[in-house]
């Protein structure tokens, strides 16, 4: 019964001393457990599948509420994550929840680089983490946790095997997640062809190197539980929110012509299992192993990538902090100066463009200015003419007056001239009068 | 007029490299508030994690300062019911009152209802024990000081454990002599030092010397002394974390802080029942009963209710606040001046200048 580290502290020297009376830390569990219930918890699922497997749904049913959300298409271009974060509350307990899904997985017809945005995401995970514990004022005890503790990992029911892009895919994740494969849809398999689908995902697994998450079995109390949950991995579920009427109680079910798939009956699939085993067991072991597992091996290779050591135990330690710091300014320093390499081109461009547009501008301008002081000379031209011909047309009408009056004159001075006239006219009709 | 488009715009493609496909960073995450229909098992969380904290156990480190003869052995041993400290009234011969202060650890292992506690008792015998006590405290600073360093050395390690042994001071108590008058600048000194890297408790010792007006009215005294001079012992106003902490902390600063103590490890028939007390000719004073002293209220407060706040207030604010220091003190390097062997400025041999 005597817990490792504290044995191993009882070997350094210590004396295991009895109690002569109730002193009363054994309340300690109690108020670790209260601080904790005030802060809240952190849980954060990680769900990667193919389109059209059942996530949502399952984490609908899982959490027994309907996460907001619509269904993805098939023609996403690439993977892509998408992340929603849920307060839930049950007792006096405040969980905050964050499901983030994989959009558009295994879609693409060349799917060589479907891992990367999945590794890409949980590496920033980390790395936000990182940087908040190697920052001089930090606030670790208050961070909002957004590490993947568990990466549930759907696998096509096809009954035969793993198809490779699961196989890549869950190599690349094993050693950054806490991977539990389960088997979607599973009511497409018959029980027979379960048992052996099962047996080929284990094994196909166990050959690639594949390392999947164990339930531990170290602790008595949990340690029969989870040996068994071991055995029936990767477990075969069933999701749904639609509630059918069995015997005389509502049940979550699926309804075909020829029965019901009953989600929470063991008898028909592992659903139940998965839920007590993600939830009720071992969700706290999932963070810690999270914690003190994947992000140490993430930090610690993410230092050494750095160029760190760890230095003999004289000297100071501090070269780590500001040395990653110098290093991160030396880097955030060439991606300046690259900037403003790339600013400084960009006006050099902007510069000479304008110039061009200037030049086209100027001709414009000179071009108009040509037409129209042409356009001014042929006006004089016209106005020119145009006042010759009135003068004409002036010198006309003046001739014209004074022949009518000439006429008019005539025609009073000699009367007779105009009885003439009319008499010519009677024998002449052709004679124009005034 | 043709202006030469196809040209920049070919030039623009070459500035700007094709983008890369972006790491898809989580969006700012927006809580929702979802109702549950039946039970899921959320609750279950707090039962998985008393189970392995039960399983690793706890560290638990406290130190007692105050001159020799307060009873500090005798009271920690009360605290703890069992013989975790050992009385200077015990030492033999050679082993006289030291002439500096020194710093004595020693770590026991004890177990009640299944929960596994290392307990560390810290010893400082010598202080406040010479003529000149000038600068008694420096020891106890730099040793307080020590175990943060120590701390943070395996924090910043590349390969660490995975749990790193916690040596840290988590509360120390005080103990104050019962004057009866007020405190001495030698208690000022010392709290007003140490109080800013570590928890302080300051207790009165043997108060079963006062009467029941004496004590309320030292007490009173005390608390004024201690505001006066800035010095915030432990539960400190700044950290309060909501109205239920602060009321209740309030009620304890004010009213029963400091806690008048009485300690022993012996027994004695009371009404028919035997009870930890001292033996007078004029009656025997009973340890556990709180119209006697508040040696239980201590011991509640210490023990049942705030030892693994005493733990978290350490981690989370003294150590930070030290980790931050250091981190500022020995900032300032060029790069690339290499990683091993890097001339960093020395610990200080002084304690570090706490903050103002």
């Amino acid at each position: 019964m005597a817990a490792a580290d504290i044995a191993r502290q009882v070997g350094e020297g210590c004396r295991t001393v009895p109690l002569a009376g109730h002193v009363g830390f054994d309340s300690l569990p109690d108020q670790l457990v209260n601080k904790s219930v005030s802060q809240g918890f952190c849980f954060n699922i990680l769900c990667v599948g193919e389109t059209g497997l059942g996530k949502s749904t399952l984490m609908d049913t899982l959490f027994n509420t309907k996460f907001e959300g619509e269904p993805a298409t098939h023609t996403q271009p690439g993977v892509q994550l998408r992340s929603n974060t849920y307060d839930l509350q049950e007792s006096n307990v405040g969980l905050k929840l964050t499901i983030v899904s994989t959009v558009g997985f295994g879609d693409q017809i060349n799917k060589e680089d479907s891992y990367k945005p999945i590794v890409e995401f949980i590496d920033a995970q980390f790395e936000a983490y990182l940087q908040e514990e190697l920052k001089i004022r930090r606030v670790l005890h208050n961070y909002h946790d957004s590490r993947i503790h568990v990466c549930l990992y759907f696998i096509a029911p096809t009954g035969h095997s793993l198809k490779s892009l699961d196989l890549v895919t869950m190599k690349k994740l094993d050693s950054k997640v806490n991977i539990i494969p389960i088997i979607a849809k599973s009511d497409a398999i018959s029980k027979s062809e379960l048992a052996k689908f099962k047996i080929k995902i284990t094994s196909e697994l166990v050959n690639n190197g594949v390392q999947i998450y164990q339930f531990p079995t170290d602790d008595e109390s949990v340690a029969e539980i989870n040996g068994t949950m071991n055995a029936h991995l990767p477990f075969a579920v069933v999701g749904s929110t639609e509630e059918v009427k069995i015997g005389n109680k509502m049940m979550r079910a699926r309804q075909y012509p020829w029965g019901t798939v009953q989600v929470e009956n063991e008898a028909h699939c592992d659903f139940v299992k998965l839920r007590e085993m993600l939830i009720r067991v071992n969700m706290e072991d999932l963070r810690e192993q999270t914690h003190t597992r994947h992000y140490e091996l993430y930090r610690r290779c993410k230092l050494e990538e750095m160029g760190f050591k760890d230095t003999d135990p004289d000297s100071k330690p501090f070269s780590l902090q500001e040395t990653y710091e110098a290093k991160r300014n030396e880097f955030l320093g060439e991606l300046q100066k690259k900037e403003e390499e790339m600013r400084q081109m960009f006006v050099q461009r902007v510069k000479e463009k304008e110039a061009e547009l200037k030049e086209a501008e100027k001709e414009l301008h000179e071009k108009f200015d040509r037409l129209k002081k042409l356009h001014q000379e042929e006006k004089k031209k016209l106005e020119d003419k145009k006042k010759s011909l009135d003068d004409e047309v002036n010198a006309f009408k003046q001739r014209k007056t004074a022949a009518e009056l000439l006429q008019s004159q005539g025609s009073q001075a000699g009367g007779s001239q105009t009885l003439k006239r009319d008499k010519e006219k009677k024998n002449n009709p052709w004679l124009c009068t005034e | 007029l043709r202006l030469p488009e196809t040209r920049t715009d070919a030039a623009m493609s070459e500035l700007v490299p094709e983008p890369r496909p972006k790491p898809a960073v989580p969006m700012k995450p927006v809580s929702i508030n979802s109702s549950l229909l039946g039970y899921i098992g959320i609750d279950t969380i707090i039962e998985q994690m008393r189970r392995k904290t039960m399983k690793t156990g706890f560290d638990f480190n406290i130190m007692v300062v105050g001159q020799s003869g307060l009873g500090k052995s005798t009271l920690v041993n009360t605290l703890f019911k069992s013989q975790v400290s050992r009385k200077s009234s015990s030492w033999n011969r050679e082993e006289k009152i030291p002439k500096t202060v020194e710093i004595k650890a020693i770590g026991h292992v004890i177990e009640e209802g299944g929960v596994k506690m290392k307990l560390t008792v810290i010893d400082t015998p010598g202080f406040g024990d010479q003529i000149n006590n000038e600068n008694c405290w420096e020891p106890i600073e730099k040793y307080v000081n020590e175990q943060y360093e120590k701390f943070l050395k395996e924090e910043v390690n590349i390969s660490r454990k995975k749990r790193i042994p916690d040596t840290r001071v988590h509360c120390c108590l005080y103990f104050v002599s019962p004057t009866g008058h007020s405190l001495r600048p030698l208690d000022l000194e010392f709290m007003k030092h140490l109080s800013k890297v570590v928890n302080i408790i300051p207790v009165i010792a043997k108060a079963d010397t006062m009467t029941l007006e004496e004590k309320s009215e030292f007490k009173q005294r005390v608390r004024k002394e201690l505001e006066v001079n800035g010095i915030e012992f432990y539960p400190q106003k700044e950290f309060d974390e909501d109205l239920e902490d602060k009321t209740e902390n309030d009620k304890i600063r004010q009213e029963s802080m400091p806690f008048a103590v009485v300690g022993s490890d012996k027994e004695y028939q009371v009404n028919g029942k035997r009870v930890l007390g001292r033996k007078t000719p004029w009656g025997i004073i009973e340890v556990e009963n709180l119209n006697h002293c508040e040696f239980a209220l201590l011991r509640d407060f210490v023990i049942r209710t705030h030892l693994q706040d005493l733990k978290e207030v350490t981690h989370n604010i003294h150590y930070e606040t030290y980790r931050a220091k250091r981190l500022n003190d020995s900032g300032g390097l060029p790069p690339g001046e290499g990683l091993l062997g890097t001339a960093l400025p020395p610990v200080p041999a002084t304690p570090c200048p706490t903050a103002e």
